[in-house]
């Protein structure tokens, strides 16, 4: 018996040019957290893929209890103890707990027997683990909290020693993520070894016995969590010194360049998702909203930027009335000053298969600087994109390179740049840095802060609530489609939580 | 008594156009609840008949016809298995290609080998499928009511008729009741849960699309063995794509295809009864109204009555793995 779960001695793995994992050495203890940090595209997932069975390594060794292994495609990992929770869930939407959690480990051709062994099996690892859910229920019925609790039963239900976690907080709520942390604890104290994959740096201080990290293909590191910091880690991960919390100055604000009153919107299934909001925001400040994604944030956003429909209420900008009542032209809002950075940049910021500079002009490209009669003028465009690429350190610098191709930091700038560089009086901006590395967060609150500096006013919605404190100069929380509290900068967390939950607003509205 | 008998007469007749369909939609329904679109059920229902006309007319055997419609439609299955799973490639090309090759091939083929114009030579006797006669059907005939739906409503049909309706029930046995199908379902929806759970996703989808060619050799062995005496040129005349529409009306459901199936197959007994009968106030219905009335039905009912018809999700997408 050895103590170690796994031992992974010198793997190497290309993909034709590109070099993804490079003679990765790493060991993990059994009965240990073991956390794997790196940023997008450091060969994380590369190397749990090979774990997992679904590559094969070029090179190097798998052991297992300290017994070399070949895995061959995740069968084998399976019978080796090993299973995965993925960052996409790996479910069939409308089946069943019960039968997501049986398929490929049904025992007999006839269901019938099978059904009836795995609900006994269920009901056991249940108690044991005290993970509760309904196996009659369907998937697509279910919270993600939930969903990635079914993925966890599917692989205890395969009889899974070593847990392998792919970015499993990236869809979770602040709530469901420590519910979440909850339960690897537990396992842990079961015996089960657990890697979890993550690039955010709280989770790995929050949870790990040691953490492993990665930097373009290679491990550079590892420590007991105990032994490290933040700051060492972000260091160890971008290869270079970085300000997890940038500096700002005092706000100036001046004269109310956006207002919204009375803000009233539906969805498309008729649910009033922002319930007669209202606020203010002054040039030169950054005004944070603050919630647990679904509350409303994204509806908001889209009516104040033309992209839906509201049903009742006004929004001022520049001191110009705009009728959000009625249809607006997103192109016609933006001439009258106001840029917006979306929350979804692959389906509305960007159009993934154009070029960058294509990208780069995109909602203004009917702007005479763009234009050559009623043709574009492909030179400008080019030469504004390479302007863009070099004040926003867009990488790779290649203004003709398929958008797709960049990464989803680079990706963010190409928006930024566009929104930004306008020089909007308002600036509205959906998810600043959602699915963006350690290295470009930094880069982009710089150029928030900076963006005010210059006074803009912007309106920041984030669910990430170490940015919102970070960024905004006042924060509205907003629950249930109603801002339940404004705070100043100095909020603490636990009283933004505490009103993201709905707790405190409920309290300070009957007041 | 007389509008009974024509009552009855219908509905024998809707049961023997609505055969070709139940199997082409159950066909349908094994690769596309795996994740592969056919749009080529028609081309494989008419290479399968011409086969089975040509095999039954020389060797005098129906059951070699049916052997080899199986055969030649399993062939085409894995043509477009090959080019849709392993190549990846476009479902709807694929299927459209096939319809094509084989619309024109029975006929160059047919013409070449029985220089009848395309036609396949007539059957009778052993090259052909009998009507099975239930017992007692003659001597019960003459009790009102059951005995003509007795004696000629359910018995007097072909194995093949029965066999269809059978594996109706056997259908949704194999789809929600054994291993087989629960990974059949879950490949269409989600690909990746399959792979992950250790199981092929490529071995699973051609066995999928194998059933499809199974199927699809009884419709059109039944068309040119059992409904008429040999094969014609171009003979399924469109029932791929009924039974397509049958298959989206019905949401992918065993028991709703074959419901939609004997809507549609009573429809075409319909007109073919409505034929140079004129109607009393409405007058002569053009039969091209009448043939086209399933499809409008489909868009009509799809459109607002029956709800939203959600295609399998990973439907018409090849699987990659993810990097």
């Amino acid at each position: 018996m050895s103590d170690l779960a796994i031992e992974l001695r010198g793997i190497d793995k290309s993909f034709g040019l590109v070099h993804a994992n490079k003679d990765i050495n790493v060991k993990v203890r059994k009965g240990t957290i073991h956390g794997i940090i790196g940023e997008n595209g450091a060969g994380k997932s590369t190397l749990m893929s090979i774990l997992y069975g679904f590559y094969q390594a070029d090179r190097g060794d798998i052991l297992i209890d300290g017994k070399t292994v070949t895995i061959k495609d995740p069968n084998t990992a399976i019978a080796s103890g090993i299973g995965m929770v993925h960052q996409h869930f790996m479910l069939v939407e409308n089946f069943t707990v019960l039968e997501n959690i049986m398929l490929g480990a049904e025992d007999s051709q006839v269901l019938n027997t099978s059904i009836s062994k795995a609900r006994v099996e269920l009901k056991r690892l249940e108690k044991e683990y005290a993970l509760e859910v309904n196996p009659d229920a369907l998937i697509e019925e279910l919270p993600v909290g939930l969903q990635q609790r079914v993925e966890i039963l599917k692989a205890l239900y395969r009889k899974a020693d070593i847990l392998i976690l792919d970015e499993p907080t990236g869809v979770l709520t602040p709530a469901e993520a420590d519910h979440l942390f909850r339960i690897l604890g537990q396992l842990k104290a079961q015996g089960k070894t657990i890697i979890l994959i993550t690039h955010k740096l709280r989770e790995i201080m929050a949870i790990t016995d040691e953490v492993s990290v990665m930097r373009r293909g290679e491990m550079v590191a590892t420590r007991n969590t105990r032994e490290t910091s933040v700051e060492e880690l972000a260091e160890l991960m971008v290869g270079r010194r970085v300000l997890l919390r940038v500096e700002k100055g005092e706000a100036n604000p001046g004269a109310v360049k956006l207002s919204v009153k009375n803000l009233t919107v539906r969805d498309s299934r008729g649910v009033t998702m922002v319930d007669n909001v209202s606020f203010d925001i002054r040039a030169g400040e950054i005004v944070g909203i603050a919630g647990v994604a679904g509350n409303g944030q994204s509806e908001l956003l889209e009516a104040i930027s033309g992209i839906r429909r509201a049903v009742s209420g006004s929004v001022v900008l520049n001191g110009k009335s705009v009728d959000v009542t009625a249809h607006v032209d997103p192109g016609e809002l933006r001439v009258q000053g106001l840029g917006h950075v979306p929350e979804d940049r692959h389906h509305v910021g960007l159009v993934l298969k154009f070029d960058e500079s294509e990208n780069a002009i995109l909602g203004y490209h009917r702007d005479k600087r763009y234009l050559n009669g009623p043709f574009l003028n492909m030179d400008a465009i080019r030469a504004e994109a390479e302007d863009k690429i070099q004040k926003y350190d867009i990488r790779p610098p290649n203004a003709k390179l398929k958008t797709a191709n960049f990464s989803g930091g680079n990706q963010q700038k190409i928006v930024l740049a566009r929104e930004m560089e306008r020089g909007p009086d308002v600036l509205i901006i959906g998810q600043p840095t959602r699915g963006v590395d350690v290295g470009a967060i930094e880069f982009i609150h710089k150029r928030i802060i900076e963006m005010r500096d210059r006074g803009m006013a912007v309106l920041l919605v984030s669910v990430e609530l170490d940015e919102i404190r970070a960024l905004s100069d006042r924060i509205l929380v907003m629950f249930a489609g109603r801002v339940v509290g404004e705070r100043g900068a100095d909020a603490t967390e636990g009283e933004l939580g505490l009103l993201m939950a709905g707790v405190e607003g409920r309290k300070e509205a009957a007041e | 008594m007389d509008f009974f008998h024509t009552i009855i007469a219908l509905l024998e007749s809707t049961i023997r156009v609505s055969v070709p369909l139940i199997f082409a939609a159950l066909a349908g329904l094994y690769t596309e609840r795996a994740g592969v679109f056919d749009i080529g059920l028609e081309g494989k229902m008419l290479g399968a008949a011409f086969a089975a006309g040509a095999v039954a007319g020389i060797t005098g055997s129906v059951w070699a016809g049916l052997i080899v419609a199986i055969i030649i439609s399993v062939l085409l299955s894995l043509v477009h298995g090959y080019a849709s799973i392993t190549q990846r490639g476009n479902q709807i090309v694929s299927g459209v290609a096939i319809n094509f090759v084989v619309a024109g091939s029975t006929v160059i083929l047919g013409e070449a080998w029985f220089r009848q114009g395309g036609r396949t030579p007539a059957l009778s006797g052993d090259a052909r499928f009998q009507t099975i006669t239930f017992p007692f059907a003659d001597s019960i005939r003459e009790i009102p009511f059951i005995g003509p739906i007795y004696a000629d409503l359910l018995s007097g049909h072909f194995l093949l008729t029965y066999l269809a309706f059978a594996l109706v029930p056997i259908s949704w046995w194999v789809l929600y009741r054994t291993r087989f199908g629960l990974r059949l379902r879950a490949v269409g929806e989600n690909p990746g849960a399959v792979d992950t759970a250790g199981i092929s996703v490529i071995w699973l989808r051609y066995r999928a699309v194998i059933c499809c060619g199974i199927l699809c050799g009884f419709a059109g062995a039944y068309l040119s063995l059992a409904m008429s005496a040999g094969f014609v040129k171009g003979m399924t005349a469109g029932k791929g794509y009924i039974a397509l529409a049958a298959l989206i009306f019905a949401k992918w459901r065993p028991f709703n295809i074959m419901l939609a199936c004997l809507l549609f197959g009573f429809l075409d007994a319909l007109a073919i009864r409505l034929q140079g009968n004129p109607l009393p106030l409405i007058g002569q219905v053009p039969v091209q109204l009448m043939q086209a009335l399933p499809y409008i039905l489909t868009v009509i009912l799809l459109a607002g009555f029956i709800g939203k018809a959600i295609p399998p999700k990973a439907g018409g997408v090849p699987y990659v793995k993810e990097r």
